[in-house]
């Protein structure tokens, strides 16, 4: 039998209010402002944002005080938002190699053109606890030098002058976007692409993580990792032309990976891509090591039965939103579907204790 | 005077800078310069977001990256210039005075206004960039060969 029952609505309305009280935490010390974690908890604001895949640092900042410093909580609070917000249109495939770079290293070209610029990294660093930190201090100041205001051009290019390395295939066409229509596989690397930048970071890494250690190994190397901003375009129909409406802060990982070559293609290098909002150089090199993974068919390479090799399986399982969505459910209300297993579980228990007894008689 | 004659590459560059402007110094410029003529609206501002693409590798085919919040609108002066405001964020006040600056470029006044708040937000983003280019040059790593083993 069927029974409906409610209830809950005093404890749960209590829940929310002590939820309140207890993000609020001691009223004696000062409350965190928006502007606060957007400043100094930068690169939590990043991932806010490329994996609630909406750019905009004040709102990932809200997120991230409402959620708690939960930061899965905080990205849902942004998917859930974005839904609401009509859609204006596209830009204009971002030009990185006009990026304006904080950062720019190589790990292949000692001697790339523009040179090796460390930007704000935390590498080199000692990773030792740094107790100044713990009382308050000056506003530090970064020392400067000459700039150079010209492009950085990017080092696969001069790669791919001597053919060493796969071409990209230039194209227009429009993108599927898996925002507005439901997943299909085999995916191309379009959706590949869209659904590895917003993908979870930690499942990226660690899928990225497991062709480094043998399954689905593609012996990257790390062309170029930069970060900077980027202008974003978009063409205006009631005016006719294109505009700037904004900037952007991106991190691009771009893998020189080896090749062997196949049936079809000499030997040569090959390309991983990744390309995430925000500073999120960790996503991004993860990123571009599963792209790598996902090519094997393209690239007439064997599939080896890797994880990271299995389109389906990655790009199903990257998105923490729907990944938490459905692991926390089963923490709700689910006493009718117990109740009926407990009822089969007591009948089977029933049919053997019977039968047992036949067998003993 | 009017959009052709203004030229699209003028005001392409003109609207750019409006929807990156930081939206205070853009009221506090307006504001210097008592520029708030009567409008009405042909498009309210409203809030949306755009989806930003990439390209495979930075040159190969398109992908969605993820969307941007943009707000825009549209209005017209009394004198008939129309303005559009499309910036980034947000705010409606800074798509408003976005537009408003736009339709006023297009009219007797843009020599004013240009140097009022164009150029002065012109320069203090060409003064960040040039600063955030100058910490980045700080850097850059400087190579010493140490000796090499020949043998």
């Amino acid at each position: 039998m069927y029974v409906a029952v409610k209830g809950g609505e005093r404890a749960i309305d209590a829940a929310h209010e002590w939820l309140a009280e207890e993000r609020r935490g001691d009223p004696q010390v000062p409350e965190l402002s928006l502007a606060q974690i957007r400043e100094q908890m930068s690169l939590a604001v990043n991932r806010v944002m490329a994996e609630g895949s909406l750019y905009d640092p004040e709102l990932a900042a809200l997120a991230i005080k409402q959620a708690r410093g939960d930061l899965i909580e905080a990205i849902f609070l942004i998917r859930a938002y974005r839904t609401t917000l009509p859609r204006i249109g596209h830009s204009r495939p971002v030009e990185t190699s006009a990026m304006r770079c904080d950062r720019r290293v190589s790990a292949t070209f000692k001697d790339a053109p523009g040179g090796q610029v460390l930007g704000p990294t935390f590498d080199y660093t000692h990773r030792l606890l740094d107790f100044k930190l713990a009382a308050e201090g000056e506003a530090p100041v970064a020392r400067q030098a000459e700039p150079t205001l010209a492009p950085t051009p990017r080092i696969t290019e001069f790669l791919n002058r001597d053919g060493l390395i796969q071409d990209e295939a230039h194209s227009d066409e429009t993108p599927p976007d898996m925002t507005r229509q439901p997943m299909e596989y085999p995916a191309d690397r379009s959706t590949r692409l869209q659904a590895l930048t917003r993908g979870d970071e930690g499942f990226v890494l660690g899928m990225a993580y497991s062709t480094q250690r043998g399954y689905g190994r593609n012996h990257p190397f790390v062309g170029e990792l930069r970060i900077g901003a980027v202008e974003v375009e978009m063409e205006i129909p009631e005016l006719g032309f294109d505009i700037c409406i904004g900037e952007v802060t991106l991190t691009e990982c771009e893998t020189v990976n080896q090749f062997m070559g196949s049936k079809t293609e000499p030997a040569q290098f090959t390309r991983g891509y990744g390309l995430v909002f925000g500073q999120t150089e960790r996503k991004a090199i993860s990123m571009a090591l599963v792209d790598r993974a996902l090519r094997w068919e393209e690239l007439g390479e064997e599939n080896v039965g890797a994880p990271a090799q299995d389109e389906e399986f990655v790009l199903a399982h990257s998105d923490n939103i729907q990944a938490t969505g459905f692991l926390e459910h089963i923490k709700l209300p689910h006493y009718v579907d117990f109740q009926s297993e407990l009822e089969l579980v007591r009948k089977m228990r029933r049919e053997v204790e019977g039968s047992m007894k036949e067998a003993a008689e | 005077m009017n959009v052709t004659e203004v030229g699209t590459e003028a005001r392409q560059r003109w609207m750019g800078l409006l929807a990156r402007a930081p939206a205070a110094r853009l009221a506090e410029l307006l504001e210097v310069a008592g520029a708030a003529p009567v409008h009405e609206w042909l498009r309210m501002p409203e809030t949306g977001g755009v989806m930003v693409r990439g390209r495979a590798g930075g040159t190969g085919a398109p992908f969605n990256m993820g969307e941007m919040t943009v707000t825009r609108c549209a209005l017209r002066l009394e004198t008939g210039e129309v303005g559009h405001g499309y910036v980034q964020g947000r705010d409606k006040a800074h798509a408003e005075r976005a537009a408003l600056v736009d339709a006023l470029m297009q009219g007797p006044g843009a020599e004013a206004l240009r140097a009022a708040v164009i150029a002065p937000l012109a320069e203090a983003e060409a003064a960040s960039r040039r600063e955030r280019a100058a910490k980045a040059a700080a850097t850059k790593v400087e190579f010493f060969t140490m000796v090499r083993g020949e043998d």
